[in-house]
């Protein structure tokens, strides 16, 4: 498998993704947002940060980077498209999953672990976490206010495309969710971090099976 | 040349966390008076255009494409003839 990590100016997870993709033997590489070729990928991974310094909106000015029209099109080929925190918020902003994250309900920055309520265990994100599990994964952010209007909601709820939900909801997101994908469930986005917590050494690897979930999904369908 | 002066706002039913702590900030220093405290956002855009109306129709478009985000946010503008900038 080989992925690429998406570097915006002012992406700054961009090598925590990279080392955790490589920590399970994938063969990731950092690509510049300024490029506009993704053909060589099998999925494609927009890291956290703050792109464009956060102005106007978060991931407003990165969704018109060039490599977005690249990221569209691996998406519309049924790649698998992963963004995490500001990625997550470049692909709302893009129209690649629908809603938008707002500013936290109660004002402040959030830099905190939480615990995760894995609401679909049949994605290719959590396939090798049970239903209900309940992982511990650490967040980072001042705009994580998952927001969609009440038809949108339930269109996610009916289509089984909430992913994660927080146990206790930290900063205001409707229906407690963390993470969605979209209905075809090749492109996904969370607020939490699960590349930070795959490392023994920083004392949580609940993040592994994130990783082992989406190897174990492209493999499969790779060989079917 | 025109002046395009664009004020974005949330919709009605959308959350403002900075609005709602001025207006808590605006309680304690007494403006007792102070029922609700919205914070939008500002722009002033010079743009060239034969006319009024391509210089409306464009400012729709860069302003709903880019400028606000339609899930949560609504705006209105206004426009005028000013003179061209001169370089010295």
């Amino acid at each position: 498998m080989r992925a690429a990590v998406i570097s915006f100016p002012g992406s700054n997870c961009d090598f925590d993704m990279l080392y955790a993709l490589q920590d399970f033997g994938v063969d990731a590489q950092i690509i510049s947002a300024k490029t506009n070729d993704l053909t060589n990928f099998d999925a494609i991974f927009l890291p956290g940060g703050f792109s464009y310094g956060d102005y106007l909106r978060t991931g407003a000015i990165a969704r018109f980077s060039p490599i977005m029209s690249a990221v569209t099109q691996a998406a519309n080929e049924g790649k698998i498209i992963v963004g995490i925190c500001n990625g997550f918020q470049i692909l709302t902003e893009a129209g690649l999953l629908p809603g938008q994250l707002l500013m936290n309900k109660n004002p402040g920055f959030i830099c905190d672990e939480v615990l995760l309520t894995i609401a679909n265990p049949d994605t290719a994100y959590t396939n090798t976490y049970n239903a209900n599990e309940k992982i511990l994964i650490p967040i980072a952010h001042g705009e994580g206010n998952y927001y969609a209007d009440e038809a949108t909601l339930d269109q996610l709820e009916n289509n089984h495309q909430v992913v994660f939900r927080y146990a206790d909801n930290p900063n205001g997101s409707a229906r407690d969710i963390a993470g969605i994908m979209n209905e075809q469930g090749n492109v996904f986005g969370m607020m939490p971090h699960p590349e930070r917590a795959v490392d023994p050494i920083t004392g949580n690897i609940d993040g592994q099976g994130f990783f082992k979930s989406i190897l174990s999904a492209i493999l499969t369908k790779v060989t079917a | 040349m025109y002046l395009a002066k664009i004020y974005v706002t949330y919709k009605p039913s959308i959350l403002d966390p900075q609005g709602e702590v001025i207006k808590s900030a605006l309680h304690r220093m007494d403006y007792a008076g102070v029922q609700t405290v919205t914070q939008g956002k500002y722009f002033e855009v010079k743009l060239q255009a034969t006319d009024v109306d391509s210089a409306t129709a464009e400012t729709q478009s860069f302003t709903e494409s880019l400028l606000i985000n339609q899930n949560t946010e609504t705006y209105r503008f206004d426009l005028s003839l000013v003179a061209d900038e001169v370089d010295v």
